[in-house]
């Protein structure tokens, strides 16, 4: 049962210099239940993705699709307003930054009750309740206090606890968490994974966990979706991303986890290069430039989203019969 | 190809791949040399600082408009009066407050004193005026600030504490003062406009400075046993010529309204001397009967003030770096 | 929070020191002043002898000073030197109240005036009422205020004559001076709020409101007004200042009978002891509106620390 599914999706800013095609027809969907990680570096596309079908981009931002479907409704012709009455109640949002996350001058009370006054009209007093629950479930030591604190007097980790409290608030279908840990210290970061993971059990929501570090939705995602320069460029089940990838940029990715846990030591390596100007997208795959696979067919065509297994595709042109010599190669 | 048209549809397993796919030519498939990727994909011509900002500040139409109004109104008040037969003080009883002819282009006042000539003259005043506290702000305001920041500790306390003191002394009301007791010349106006003025700049040099100092630039220079006075006006006082530029040409225009209001309250310019705000002053008797010896004086001083606050503009979002896409 | 108000305590005070040190020296600088040697004093009998009552005219310098601090601190200003029956205490009961009604209403306006262009302003980025607001400001700020009012009274009373000219006896007489100590402070309060509306709008935590699915309206209104006002908290106290210094001009085109006007009339007839005693006035009272602006600031933005 499909929660979120989307279909060609494609979002294109408006600036000075022309358009910037920063999502460049992506298809991918969420099961019910599921959590699924959006992986690629700042520039790929994949926070502004789902931002622009939440319709949270600002106005020079346009959103097309084929599709977009969210628990049977429609998004595409969904209009702000109406989409405002499903944030914060069917889909929560965490962001990156819990330090500028929180608005400086409400109570954390204000601020968590807020959601539910809006969607789910609850009196002062019920709205209270429900934000000293909320906060006891995302452990934050003596909620009633706490409550009437602003922002500044909390720690990071405590805000994004604060955060994923607001998000949780009208117990949502969808979260989705825009880089939850990457502003926070490494001890930190491990203790909101483990709350998110703990979470999800408990109060049965689906996860998009948008991140650039594949370490970090290893233990915490079923599925793996792979996004470079705009465009989805592998997905999977989170073994046949780990065990079987296919394409040259999820190889790239895989090298540059630390892996602390082997005892021989293996080269951490980064991917050499950056991201292609989305003003003037290439023409063929994204990943040619720094592709140190690339034959001249990348640079001419898009390659063809190949379907590996049910849950298994990816737009690579080694898979195409005629490059099987480099393909051995590469993999030996 | 109607392989493109496909790839919307979604994915496809291998084998359901169409003849065209297949078909693709052997000789794409054949390795590119390294030399032909381009692996650094953004690549946009660099340019310096102040060539860019420069580009950016020509980009703007209102900025540039500015910039043409002040060369011109500052051209007339160098030339203008040489070039004129009418003297700002020559008086000419025969021909008192006539209104704007051949002979007299603005009009004469009710000396008959001819108003082009002596609005010019108020061009000189005020452009002096204004380019004068603008100097002598900056230079104050890039010291204090720059030692203030610079210093740090005690020093910086110390020297903030006593501009926290000197910022809540109300300035215009002080200049008024001064100017009572200094006597109407242009010396007292820039003196008394040299109190207070360099604050703002100073604040700013200061903050500037503090962000700057700690940079591996600075720390290379102290490490290779620069002086403190060379590091502060050879590495962090350029570095910070953008906004401190931006902060110093905004006092040009104020500098101007605050000896134009000066003048109109009659303790700015002596008389016959006139400056612009003397010129509005000595028209609102005369504003019912003869409106235009107030009209032009003041139309020269609002469009130089817009033409100022444009460039000023221009020059803060051409050397604002955070505004750099 | 209670740290950072005991700061701006001090500091005001100092300030205040600093102020009436300096207009006591000036006194002492007048030209033909009360501290001068007799010969060559030019103020009227019956001032010096008030003078010498107050001050010891041959008591040593630090003793004058000390006297002059306590007659301030007493709330005695002076008196004029060309009337000695006129003191600065009866000008300001007399004229305070009259600038102080004026002034309030041009604040008023001036604030919500300039806030909704500045909003409308930002909201409308790039379109019609962002361009229109602008204009406007720009006017506002490129125009000195004694040239727009001189210009409104042209165009208003010469030209169409629609309002009078001069006094304040009903309410058509209120317009013009209102505009004219309004109208600069409308286009800074305009340009102020438009590029701290920009600048909050921008932030994450309006993103996070918007997540929440809070209405835009309210994003605008609530979340992000709250922030975006704080500039202009902390302008209200140059704005009182500035509202003072243009009554000067105001009050002398249209003939109120304020503090303002009996500024004029001093620096005119060269009236030192006038122009010390309400320069005092008004500077303490601006520092005091400094002040209460900086507790406003504290309670509005509880994140001030003692140091900035």
């Amino acid at each position: 049962m499909k929660l979120l599914d989307v279909q060609n999706l494609r979002t294109t800013f408006h600036i000075e210099a022309g358009q910037v095609q920063a999502v460049r027809g992506i298809s991918f969907h969420v099961n019910k239940g599921e959590s699924i990680g959006i992986v690629g570096e700042s520039g790929s596309g994949k926070s502004v993705s789902m931002l622009s079908l939440l319709k949270l981009l600002p106005s020079n931002a346009k959103l097309e699709a084929d599709s977009v479907l969210f628990d049977g409704i429609e998004l595409v012709k969904t209009d702000q307003k109406a989409m405002r009455k499903m944030l914060g109640n069917d889909i929560g949002m965490i962001f990156q930054d819990p330090m500028t996350s929180l608005n400086p001058l409400f109570t954390i009370g204000e601020q968590i009750m807020e959601p539910l006054r809006i969607h789910q009209k609850l009196s002062k007093e019920e709205a209270r309740k429900k934000a000293i629950e909320i906060l006891r479930t995302v452990e934050i030591p003596s909620p009633e206090s706490r409550l009437k604190q602003y922002p500044h007097e909390f720690s990071g980790g405590m805000r994004q606890r604060v955060m994923i409290a607001i998000a949780l608030s009208c117990s949502p279908k969808l979260l989705i968490a825009d880089e939850p840990t990457t502003a926070l210290d490494v001890t930190i970061q491990a203790q909101i994974l483990d709350l998110m993971r703990d979470l999800r059990n408990k109060m049965d929501v689906s996860i998009v966990m948008i991140t650039h570090d594949l370490g970090v939705i290893a233990n915490m995602c079923n599925r793996i979706v792979v996004m470079y320069g705009g465009t989805i460029v592998e997905q999977g089940t989170t073994r046949e991303i780990f065990y079987e990838p296919k394409h040259p940029y999820t190889w790239g990715l895989l090298r540059s986890i630390p892996q602390f846990s082997e005892g021989e030591k293996k080269k951490l390596i980064s991917i050499p290069g950056s991201p292609p100007d989305l003003l003037r997208p290439p023409q063929g795959c994204a990943f040619t430039a720094r592709c140190p696979h690339a034959m001249k067919i990348c640079e001419k065509l898009p390659p063809q989203q190949i379907s590996l297994s049910d849950t298994h595709q990816a737009a690579c042109w080694l898979m195409h019969p005629k490059a099987a010599p480099h393909a051995k190669e590469v993999i030996s | 190809m109607n392989y493109a048209a496909k790839r919307s549809e979604g994915a496809v397993p291998l084998s359901d791949m169409d003849q065209a796919w297949a078909d693709l030519p052997d000789e794409d498939f054949t390795r590119l040399k390294d030399s032909a990727r381009q692996t650094d994909a953004i690549a946009r011509p660099s340019k310096s600082y102040w060539q860019d900002a420069w580009s950016r500040f020509r980009k703007d139409p209102l900025a540039m408009i500015g910039l043409f109004i002040i060369v011109v109104i500052a051209i007339a008040a160098i030339v203008g009066p040489w070039l004129s037969q009418y003297t700002y003080d020559g008086q000419d009883i025969a021909n008192q407050n006539q209104g704007p002819s051949g002979e007299h282009w603005f009009g004469t006042d009710k000396f008959g004193r001819d108003i082009f000539v002596r609005a010019m003259y108020g061009a000189r005043i005020s452009l002096t005026i204004g380019v004068a506290v603008a100097a002598i702000n900056l230079v104050i305001g890039v010291i204090y600030g720059g030692i203030s920041g610079y210093l740090g500790g005690k020093v910086d306390m110390v020297m903030m504490r006593i501009v926290d003191i000197m910022i809540g002394v109300p300035d215009l009301l002080y200049i008024i003062l001064l100017m009572m007791f200094l006597g109407n010349t242009i010396e007292s106006i820039l003196l008394a406009m040299s109190l207070t003025y360099w604050i703002g700049t100073a604040r700013m040099v200061r903050s500037q400075v503090i962000t700057l100092k700690h940079q591996e630039y600075v720390l290379a220079a102290r490490a290779t046993g620069s002086s403190n006075m060379r590091i502060l006006f050879k590495h962090l006082i350029p570095n910070s010529m953008g906004p401190i530029i931006v902060t110093v040409t905004f006092l040009v225009p104020s500098a101007i309204f605050t000896e134009a209001f000066l003048s109109f309250l009659g303790i700015g310019i002596q008389v016959p001397m006139a400056s612009w705000g003397t010129l509005v002053n000595d028209a609102v008797p005369t504003l019912f009967t003869q409106p235009y010896q107030m009209l032009f004086p003041a139309i020269a001083i609002s469009v130089t003030m817009f033409a100022l606050n444009f460039i000023g503009d221009g020059l803060r979002d051409a050397l604002d770096p955070r505004l750099k896409k | 929070m209670a740290g950072y108000i005991v700061k701006r305590f001090f500091a005001s005070i100092l300030t205040m020191f600093v102020l009436i040190t300096i207009t006591f020296f000036l006194m002492h600088a007048v030209p033909g002043g009360p501290f001068s040697p007799a010969e060559e004093r030019k103020v009227p009998k019956s001032v010096m002898e008030k003078m010498e009552e107050k001050f010891g005219l041959n008591e040593p310098l630090g003793v004058q000073y000390v006297n002059y601090l306590k007659s301030i601190a007493q709330g005695d200003l002076g008196i004029s030197f060309k009337q000695s029956d006129v003191t600065v205490n009866e000008l300001i009961s007399r004229g305070f109240p009259v600038s102080a009604k004026v002034g309030l209403i041009a604040i008023v306006i001036a604030l919500i005036v300039g806030m909704l262009l500045g909003i409308t302003s930002a909201i409308k980025r790039g379109k019609w009422p962002d361009w229109l607001s602008m204009i406007v400001a720009t006017i506002g700020i490129s125009i000195p205020n004694f040239v727009m009012t001189v210009l409104m009274l042209f165009l208003f009373v010469v030209v169409m004559k629609l309002l009078p000219s001069y006094g304040l006896s009903s309410w058509k007489h209120y317009i013009l001076p209102v505009a004219g100590l309004a109208f600069g402070p409308i286009a800074y309060i305009a340009r102020l709020m438009r590029s701290s509306m920009l600048e909050v709008m921008r932030q994450d935590y309006i993103l996070t409101a918007r997540a929440k699915g809070v209405p835009e309206y309210r994003v605008i209104f609530k979340h992000a007004l709250k922030n975006a006002i704080i500039p202009i908290v902390t302008y209200l106290g140059p704005l009182v200042a500035a509202l003072l210094t243009g009554s000067f001009i105001v009050e002398r085109i249209f003939s109120i009978p304020g503090i303002g006007r009996d500024f004029v009339s001093g620096i005119s007839d060269r009236d030192y002891s006038v122009i010390l005693g309400l320069t005092v006035f008004l500077g303490i009272f601006i520092i005091i509106s400094n002040f209460i602006v900086d507790i406003l600031y504290a309670i509005i933005d509880k994140r001030v620390k003692i140091e900035e």
